[in-house]
């Protein structure tokens, strides 16, 4: 059961109340109808200590505004929080309006994510519901005491339908918006526990398939704005030409040309790079391919290419007597693997891949003497007024960040050096909002890679093909270390995020883990489902190296090893009726992965043919079970399993960055490969939650078993030819079939 | 100054006539729908109509629609009722949405040609379309119900 934490609540004044749980406070106000079309100050700032920017308002008329406090990037987050609240405060889902919320960590952080308001990790739903259910219930109790009061009735003789209190006795009934006009709030305010939390036999929104996401209507016609859409008066436009190597510097900087070209109104001359602002975007871009830099040469970036340093990577995997950082350690898992019957090992590596979401990265923002404000499709709001405030001189309570939709995140939008841009070139020149916009080719080239990886898996058996230990090396640049040192530090040197996944649930004896950190230079970032992307590619493929080493199925053997883990076993139960396993397709193989992260439960079957003579890979369809534990909204649940499966697909099979002495060679869609509708296999979903279990995560959930199912599915059809490399381009895919 | 037509009205524009079409439609019009996605043709995320074709405009210049007639997603319907836009939203197709409208209005020449297309046609006219978060699977559901529903 998900802990649900204790709220108390109190009066703020004659028209709101806050609801505070474990730190974190929630205001609510009545009767007041926030402007919905500026999208960010909430309820008008009431006396006393209420914060002007409430979380939810009940509108004389009854409209609800909750505010999202995690931001959109497709995920359908603002749908699915407001409707935790919506459920609990029994709303009338119709009725309600969704805020995007301001940046303001202390308000909306999340309680479950470190307190930062960042929205990334799948951690979103994880993090908020307990805190969200309790508000809406607690809102709930305060309307029902305030109607009680109107009616002059009992409290314990009302019960409420959809945005109603009813009185069934006298069959009298009041609008929400009515109480919230003329209710005056009880003090001291009944206060919520979890008992008063709906049954789930009585969730009218949770687990619904016709709830519809709010944001969807506006993305079909045009409407919807995106960070790249922002429009301000006065506005001018940016472009920055980056260095061609990270770290260098520009030594000399021609602008002759650039500056001759209709429109330019400045050149900025930046530590990283040259800015040019003009009147329009045209000219901006025109200019920047007119500039003639040179640039230093002195970074160790160049002594940077993936594939030698991938070769690298794998050798270090290997030689065991190098040490690794502990990340988790049950037993001894050297020991056992020593006196073992049978040893499996095996190298496991992935190439960089690129983000490449569809909104190239931009934004907007305008420099006021020592104020800023910004309009951005960022993952982190408040990540973001720090790095502004820096360079402006200023401090990040002056920096106010307005939260677009985001055309795409993956991770990528977590980052602040197109947010860095803007600001830098907004203070160049004062007074007037600049928005800039990367082109593709520098979204590709200066992206914050996938970390470049090599692993090591060793596994010893007994004489029955019991699994007695199981080690596991990861080989990696870290993340953290670049991102959020002092958790690297803290840790000891162990990168949380790029060995994240390499813990399983399988039940084996000893386990060790270690991370092997190595640091080229090369700045890496957060991917679609970070280090779980490629660790449960080593780990699912020994799985079924392991199945293949004792004549077993590989679907017998995962629910062998998860015999006492009944969710884990009704996912791959579950997938591989969908896929009828035991029936064998001509020419076809089935391959089978399973994994547990982000707090759900998935399965998948991938049903993969083979061009022996080109060596391509082609997936059929693919068949995945999902538990999140509350299904909240199954139909959404089923197309982030698509994205999932989709891209997992594109990654194992396309994807693929490639740097030469710290060049990146990829740089646009013609040259960087991802996934199309004619590549993309047919997707099945199965949505099957276990009432009574924590609520999962599902933004990422549905992508790590997709590359490992293929890879399976290879070796089954081939008679065992494992890929063990990311992407298994068709060059690969023919050196392991030597031909 | 070069003249045509956008979603039915007239309009002049004063930019270089080798300015891409996208840039004239999203910054000098201000009818942001239509996406930069790549700016060489590759991703189909700034699809549009030139009279009646679809063209990317990232690679089509404003030279290139003078006295033309282009349609962008805003003037794909007055009130969003276009079979498409219907279907999409039943089929819950967008997640981030960025390539939606680019999708939307290659679809909408396919169906305008090819009225009950296959599968195969369907993936062959939209191949060329890319989906950051892989709603593939739900565009084909949604063009298909487009042309059973009308």
């Amino acid at each position: 059961m998900t802990p649900i934490l204790q709220p108390q609540s109190r009066v703020l004044s004659r028209r709101s109340f806050l609801v505070t749980t474990g730190g974190l406070g929630i205001a609510v106000a009545f009767g007041s109808v926030p402007d919905l079309a500026s999208g960010a100050a909430m309820a008008p700032a009431a006396e006393g200590d209420f914060r002007p920017n409430a979380w939810i308002t009940i509108g004389v008329d009854g409209t609800v505004s909750i505010i999202s406090p995690a931001v959109e990037m497709g995920q359908g987050i603002t749908t699915t929080l407001p409707l935790l609240v919506a459920e609990e405060l029994d709303a009338d889902w119709s009725r309600v309006r969704v805020v995007q919320a301001p940046s303001d960590a202390e308000t909306y952080g999340n309680p479950g994510f470190y307190g930062i308001q960042l929205t990334g990790g799948s951690e979103s739903t994880r993090g908020y519901n307990a805190l969200l259910r309790m508000t809406g219930a607690q809102t709930r109790l305060i309307l029902l005491a305030g109607a009680a009061g109107m009616l002059n009735v009992p409290v314990s003789e009302l019960e409420t339908e959809p945005h109603r209190v009813l009185h069934p006795s006298s069959g009298r009934s009041l609008d929400y918006g009515e109480i919230a006009a003329r209710a005056v709030l009880p003090d001291p305010l009944p206060q919520a526990t979890e008992a008063d939390l709906k049954q789930s036999h009585r969730w009218r929104y949770i687990g619904s398939r016709t709830i519809q996401r709010i944001d969807v209507p506006s993305k079909v016609n045009g409407t919807a704005v995106f960070g790249i859409d922002v429009q301000l008066p006065d506005m001018l436009y940016g472009a920055v030409l980056r260095a061609p190597v990270q770290d260098e510097r520009p030594e000399t900087i021609d602008d002759a040309e650039a500056r001759d070209v209709p429109g330019i109104t400045h050149i900025v001359p930046l530590s990283y790079g040259v800015g040019i602002v003009g009147e329009t975007v045209e000219a901006t871009r025109r200019a920047k391919d007119l500039l003639n830099v040179t640039w230093s040469t002195t970074s160790r970036v160049r002594n940077y290419s993936s594939q030698r340093l991938l070769d690298e990577y794998r050798a270090v995997g290997r030689d065991l007597g190098q040490q690794g950082v502990p990340a988790h350690t049950k037993g001894d898992a050297e020991a056992a693997i020593a006196g073992a019957t049978t040893v499996i090992e095996a190298d496991y590596m992935s190439d960089h891949v690129a983000h490449a979401t569809m909104e190239p990265m931009n934004a907007t923002a305008l420099v006021t003497g020592d104020r800023v404000e910004i309009w951005a499709p960022t993952q982190g709001p408040t990540g973001t007024q720090g790095f502004a405030a820096e360079v402006v001189g200023t401090t990040p309570d002056k920096v106010k960040v307005n939260t677009t939709l985001l055309g795409g995140g993956f991770g990528r939008k977590a980052e602040a050096d197109f947010i860095i841009d803007a600001v830098s070139l907004a203070k160049a020149v004062e007074g007037r909002p600049v928005k800039v916009i990367w082109s593709r080719e520098d979204d590709v080239r200066h992206d914050k890679f996938r970390p470049l990886e090599a692993q090591h898996v060793k596994v010893g058996l007994d004489a029955e093909g019991n699994i007695v230990g199981w080690r596991h090396r990861i080989v990696a640049d870290s993340i953290f270390a670049r991102t959020l040192p002092p958790v690297f530090e803290e840790a000891g040197g162990h990168d949380d995020v790029v060995t994240e996944g390499a813990k399983f649930n399988y039940t084996v004896p000893a386990h060790q883990i270690e991370y092997l950190r190595q640091d080229n230079g090369l700045a890496i970032g957060f991917w679609f489902a970070v280090g779980v992307g490629y660790t449960r590619f080593a780990i699912e493929c020994v799985v079924d190296e392991i199945a293949a080493a004792r004549g077993i199925d590989p679907v017998a053997l995962r629910l062998e090893l998860l015999k006492d883990q009944p969710r884990a076993r009704k996912v791959i139960e579950t997938v591989a009726r969908m896929a009828e396993w035991d029936r064998a397709r001509d020419g076809r193989g089935l391959g089978v992965a399973y994994s547990d992260a982000f707090g759900s439960h998935c399965a998948q079957v991938a049903e993969v043919s083979l061009n022996r003579d080109t060596g391509a890979i082609r997936v059929h369809k693919v068949w995945c079970a999902i538990d999140p534990g509350v299904a909240i909204q199954p139909l959404h649940i089923e197309a982030m399993m698509m994205t999932g499966i989709t891209n997992g697909t594109g990654h194992a099979l396309f994807e693929q960055i490639n740097v030469i002495d710290g060049e990146v060679q990829e740089s646009n869609f013609d040259t960087y490969r991802v996934i199309r509708m004619s590549e993309a296999p047919e997707i099945e979903v199965a949505v099957v939650p276990t009432p009574g279990s924590p609520f999962g995560g599902i933004g990422q959930a549905g992508l790590p078993p997709t590359g490992p199912a293929i890879a399976n599915a290879v070796a089954r059809l081939t008679g065992g030819v494992r890929l063990r490399h990311y992407p298994f381009t068709p060059e690969r895919v023919k050196a392991a079939l030597d031909i | 100054m070069t003249a045509f037509t956008i979603n039915g009205q007239a309009v002049n524009v004063a930019a270089e006539p080798d300015t891409p079409l996208l840039w004239v439609i999203r910054e000098h019009l201000k009818l942001t729908g239509t996406k930069f996605g790549c700016g060489i043709a590759q991703c189909g995320a700034c699809t549009v109509h030139v009279d009646g074709e679809p063209m990317r405009s990232c690679q089509t210049f404003l030279e290139d629609v003078a006295g033309r007639k282009v349609t962008t997603i805003e003037g794909l319907s007055p009130d969003s009722s276009h079979p498409l836009q219907r279907a999409w939203i039943a089929e819950q197709v967008p997640q981030c949405g960025y390539c939606q409208s680019g999708q939307i209005m290659q679809a909408a020449a396919l169906l305008a040609a090819t009225p009950n297309p296959t599968r195969e046609q369907i993936v062959d006219h939209m191949d060329g379309n890319i989906c950051r978060c892989g709603t593939y699977v739900r565009i084909i559901s949604a063009i298909q119900r487009a042309a059973r529903e009308g």
